[in-house]
């Protein structure tokens, strides 16, 4: 018994041990990684990141160095705190904030103590920094815009957020990463790859040398250029034409789907995201929950279309063999059901055919037609999904796929939309006719409307639209070269597509004509209502207008929207009208339309829900005369805002 | 049955275990003090150097303990003894301080720390007295005399602030035990320690009712013929006693970071950042070390491949803590190997100490496995957070000349009587 005593100890200790060992090196273990091993620094090599070009070859966003002074608070050790203070033109009171700070984050980790120090404080500070202890310069690479416009394409740099970093281990503390725009998109093509050097530590955080070697040691690879299909000069002349307008234009060139134009107004001068102020103007941009302007609105604005929506009753019916060209159809200044008015129009001929019924954009004919189409199947929700299905088929109702990650999906509804809402078979058409006009249920983007418009001017197919024109050294994705046809036949586009050449020619935009352009286009006003203190109140309309030019053999086509401009050829229509001269002459001749646009002001009509007393509406409502904007003045939304609140 | 050649009686085993360990220990101090490429495995001005020169003084101090004669030990037990009092004697005229502790001679470069040897020297004497016809281990008289023999070393050691060796001499109890020591022994030892742990983890009431409430149980319900009930209430009295010494001594008597260690152990520090503090103080070295078991995983870093190690990040690591560096490069299956190995080592000592058939080297060898055991409790216990932090080598791993000859000496002695066994009668 008492040679077991000892003999017993040992044996339980050996057990213990092995038990403890096993807990904590192979239960407990996580993997080994070198990139979480704390006896390793990781210093990592940034890459220069890609530049941005325009479709021109014109260089839009480069890259500037900027640098940061960096400081380890436990490596701190005393110093001349009046003389450094002075080098970084701070005061005391501010070094003692910011190390105290940084001290309570970490003692051990690297915390910015001034970021972003002009080229020439650098210069200064460079020769002397060796003297301060526990500090020390990093260099990093901050955007240089080459350009004050297309803020909402081109997008911005920012440090990575806590998320990010959490799921993609690429990203560690304070690497930046495009967040919006193209920037965003192509974060992967534009970043390169950061090269890692590995070094070995020792228990005081010193520097001992290169892991073996450095032998895991990798080379920064660096970013790649991109083209995008952006053209600057256009896209600058409608960022000008937008100033003191809210809304958006999408122009695309419909044989290859490419992004020409892309405005989101009130826009912001790329250069307020850069630098020292970066999070000051973003959160100034970001608070302005009136003028929005970081709310893409060529992209995710949705509304509902309004007249141009029309063109596309006109193809399914003749798709659908319900209506010819010929087949007229009478209006009494608007559509009647028996007695009922079920829709209003707007005084003009009758009866009309479609050619002049998309001139003349008559409810009552498209009200016609949108019944046949819904009519000729046996159940209203048959008939509401095959049309439903030949909108779809035009990129409408869900997302585009192009290459721009926000947006919104728009809606176009079919049969189940009705059968949930009234019941199973319980409607018809006359139900939602204001579908065949652009209003009531459908609602589209801009960049929606306007590939519409591209898959008309191609007569049935469009590229999906992107911004991606070049990428250095390899090509686009084969998505955007590849068609994608519409359901409707090619031969029933042409007395459409003359039906919107109409429009110009004797229509409703026959002011908007362009001499030696053929244009076809379509206007359109819709509907809108905003809460006011709980109470749905009516707005002025917003204008509308779409068009693609030259008739044969398209360039451009084109969606204009312009929140409560009233109808579409006041506003959206003049737009267009002159873009469209613009990207095809290169210069604009119709100098009395492009003065009226840039002396007339949307402001007023923007400040009235907020102004908090009654106000008038469309016919109701005075146009607000402006000076002309001057063409080179850069747009500052952060100062703008101020002054309309002001007024 | 009688063997021919002695040399083929010493224990192989034995001595390939010791040597598996010793050079596996080199090994691993080579990989916690070198700094950059090794080139000389003799360079005298690094620890793993000077630990080859060492490992070769101990090769020639075998040969020597082999190649005196066994009763050699047994004669001259005595004297070994008082010199090595003696020496322990003369650190308070020439020691040389060394980390708050003056255990240590400065001859030339070289260092010397005598209560490692003080060890061997009091298995000796221990060994020799118990082995004495005369002394009858049932008798307290005898009982006292031996421990006397025991705590004088133990005290000198503990005056020269060593306390880590100190507690190596509580390994005697195991050899007492074995010896015929009163199982009652066993149990006050035991009630002893349960008690001081609850003083101090819970409080001094709590432990004195625990107390109360098991001796008077056992009064009551666990015997059949009950003595008076004075007894049980001395035994109560003395337990609460104890466990008010137990909380005096340790606010009173124990120096703050010997403090700091229990409570932290006992989990008695509840304020936050006070107990953030000491993970940044006396906590770092079991934080660290620690850390680099873990980053080993099941197979480490590889030899020389250790992050941690390379960086030095755990203090003291080539000596105390070098255990770390087995974890953090060897991996579970190197660590779990040098258990075995330790384990197979002690097994194997009992193993031939119970088949000696002189008291004497019977005794011996259950001082060897008894000191051996406790050095490779408390130092991996310590490595791997199991038991609070307790400054003493891993013997014949250890970075230190001292000690590797200290505890070749302790074993090669046990050797050499073991091989002579069949002599004996």
């Amino acid at each position: 018994m008492r040679k077991l005593l000892l003999l017993s100890l040992i044996v339980v200790v050996g057990v213990i041990f092995i038990a403890r060992l096993f807990y904590l090196q192979v239960y407990n273990e996580d993997p080994y990684s070198l990139y979480d091993d704390n006896a390793i620094r990781k210093v990592y090599d940034y890459p220069k990141r890609g530049y941005i070009y325009d479709r021109e070859g014109k260089l839009l966003v480069a890259n500037q160095p900027s640098y940061d002074v960096m400081f380890i608070p436990r490596e701190v050790k005393p110093l001349d705190t009046l003389e450094f203070c002075n080098l970084l033109k701070i005061t005391k009171e501010d070094f003692i904030n910011f190390y105290d700070k940084a001290y309570r984050y970490s003692p051990r980790l690297p915390s910015v103590f001034i970021p972003q120090l002009s080229r020439m404080e650098y210069a200064v500070l460079q020769e002397k920094i060796r003297k301060y202890e526990g500090f020390y310069i990093q260099k990093r690479s901050l955007r240089d815009y080459q350009t004050t416009i297309g803020a909402n394409v081109l997008g911005d740099i920012g440090e990575v957020n806590n998320y990010i970093i959490e799921n993609d281990p690429y990203y560690k503390s304070g690497d930046l990463i495009g967040k919006q725009g193209v920037e965003l998109s192509y974060e992967e093509v534009l970043r390169g790859i950061k090269g890692i050097k590995f070094i070995q530590k020792d228990r005081f955080n010193r520097d001992i040398g290169p892991y073996k070697d450095g032998i895991y040691d990798t080379l920064p690879q660096p970013g790649k250029d991109i083209t995008i299909t952006i053209d600057s000069e256009l896209q600058k002349y409608g960022e000008l034409l937008m100033r003191h307008k809210h809304g958006g234009i999408i122009a695309i060139e419909p044989s290859s789907g490419e992004i020409i134009a892309m405005v989101s107004a009130p826009s912001y001068n790329p250069n307020l995201l850069v630098g020292r102020q970066r999070s000051r103007n973003f959160s100034k941009l970001y608070t302005d929950t009136i003028a929005k302007p970081l709310f893409d609105r060529s992209l995710k604005a949705q509304y509902p279309p309004g007249s141009p929506f029309k063109v596309l009753s006109a193809l399914i019916g003749l798709q659908e063999n319900v209506v010819t060209t010929e087949d007229q159809f009478s209006c009494r200044n608007g559509y009647y059901l028996g007695s009922r008015r079920l829709t209003g129009c707007h005084s003009h001929v009758s009866p009309l055919s479609m050619n002049q019924g998309i001139a003349q954009s008559c409810n009552a004919y498209f009200v016609n037609v949108y019944r046949r189409i819904i009519e000729k199947y046996d159940k209203p929700a048959e008939g509401m999904d095959v049309w439903s299905n030949h909108i779809k088929s035009f990129g409408l109702g869900d997302y585009l796929g192009y290459d721009l990650k926000i947006g919104n999906k728009g809606r176009i509804p079919d049969g189940d939309f009705y059968d949930k809402w009234y019941g199973k078979n319980r409607w018809s058409s006359t139900y939602n006719i204001s579908n065949a006009i652009g209003q009531g249920e459908v609602e589209t983007t801009p960049i929606q409307l306007a590939n519409m418009v591209a898959a008309i001017a191609n007569r049935g197919h469009y590229y999906t639209p992107h911004i991606i024109k070049k990428i250095e050294g390899g090509p686009i994705d084969k998505k955007y070269t590849t068609p994608n046809y519409t359901t409707i036949d090619k031969e029933h586009f042409e007395p459409v597509v003359q039906g919107m050449f109409d429009v110009y020619n004797s229509g409703t935009a026959y002011n908007l004509r362009v001499p030696g352009i053929d244009i076809c286009g379509k206007t359109g006003t819709a509907e809108n209502f905003m809460k006011i203190d709980g109470k749905r109140t009516q707005l002025t309309d917003h204008s509308i207008f779409v068009a693609f030019a030259p008739k044969d053999n398209p360039k451009i086509a084109i969606a204009v929207f312009v929140e409560n401009g009233y109808w579409g050829s006041r506003f959206a229509g003049r737009i267009a009208s002159l873009m469209i001269e613009k990207y095809i002459k290169g210069e604009v001749s119709m100098t009395s339309m492009e003065d009226w646009i840039l002396t007339h002001s949307l402001e007023n009509e923007y400040a009235k829900p907020y102004s908090g007393q009654e106000f008038g509406i469309n016919r109701q409502s005075a146009l607000q005369v402006i000076d002309k904007i001057e063409k080179d003045t850069v747009v500052n939304p952060i100062t703008t805002r101020t002054s309309i609140l002001n007024q | 049955m009688q063997r021919e050649y002695k040399l083929l009686n010493f224990d192989w085993i034995t001595i390939a275990l010791f040597l598996l360990l010793v050079v596996f220990g080199w090994l691993n101090i080579m990989s916690a003090s070198h700094t950059g490429e090794i080139n000389d495995y003799f360079d005298m001005s690094q620890p793993y150097g000077k630990q080859s020169v060492f490992i070769l003084f101990t090769l020639a101090l075998i040969v020597l303990i082999l190649a005196l004669d066994a009763k050699f030990y047994e004669r001259f037990a005595s004297i070994i003894y008082a010199v090595s009092i003696l020496s322990l004697l003369g650190l308070f005229i020439f020691g040389k301080n060394v980390n708050g502790a003056t255990a240590w001679y400065g001859i030339g470069g070289m260092t010397l720390q005598p209560s490692e040897f003080a060890k061997f020297a009091t298995s000796l004497a221990v060994a020799k007295y118990m082995s004495d016809l005369q002394t009858n281990m049932k008798t307290f008289k005898d009982q006292a005399k031996t421990v006397a023999l025991i705590v004088l070393p133990a005290i000198l050691i503990l005056l020269q602030n060593d306390a880590g060796s100190t507690v190596v001499y509580a390994a005697f109890f195991f050899v007492f035990y074995r010896e015929g020591l009163q199982q009652i022994y066993l149990v006050i030892v035991v009630f002893l320690i349960g008690l001081a742990i609850m003083a101090l983890k819970f409080n001094v009431v709590v432990a004195s009712l625990v107390a109360a409430l098991i001796i008077f149980g056992h009064h009551f319900f666990g015997q059949r013929k009950r003595p008076q009930l004075i007894q049980p209430i001395a035994i109560v009295i003395v337990a609460v006693a104890v466990s008010f010494g137990v909380k005096y001594f340790y606010n009173s008597i124990l120096q703050e970071h010997q403090k700091d260690r229990i409570s932290l152990w006992l989990r008695l520090e509840k304020d936050p950042i006070k107990l953030h503090e000491m993970k940044q103080t006396i906590l770092y070295n079991l934080n660290e070390s620690e850390k680099a078991i873990s980053s080993g995983g099941l197979t480490g870093k590889g030899f020389l491949e250790g992050t941690r190690t390379t960086g030095k990040f755990v203090p003291e690591q080539h000596t105390d803590y070098i255990f770390s560096t087995v974890g953090e490069e060897w991996g579970f299956l190197g660590s779990a190997l040098v258990v075995i190995l330790f384990v197979g080592l002690l097994l194997r000592i009992l193993y031939l100490a119970e088949l000696q058939k002189s008291t004497f080297s019977r005794v011996y060898g259950y001082c060897v496995a008894s000191i051996l055991f406790i050095h490779f409790l408390i130092n991996i216990g310590m490595v791997m957070g199991l038991i609070p932090t307790i400054g003493i080598p891993l013997p014949f791993f250890s970075y230190g000349g001292s000690g590797l000859w200290a505890y070749t000496i302790l074993l090669f002695i046990f050797i050499k009587l073991d091989s002579n066994r069949i002599n004996e009668w």
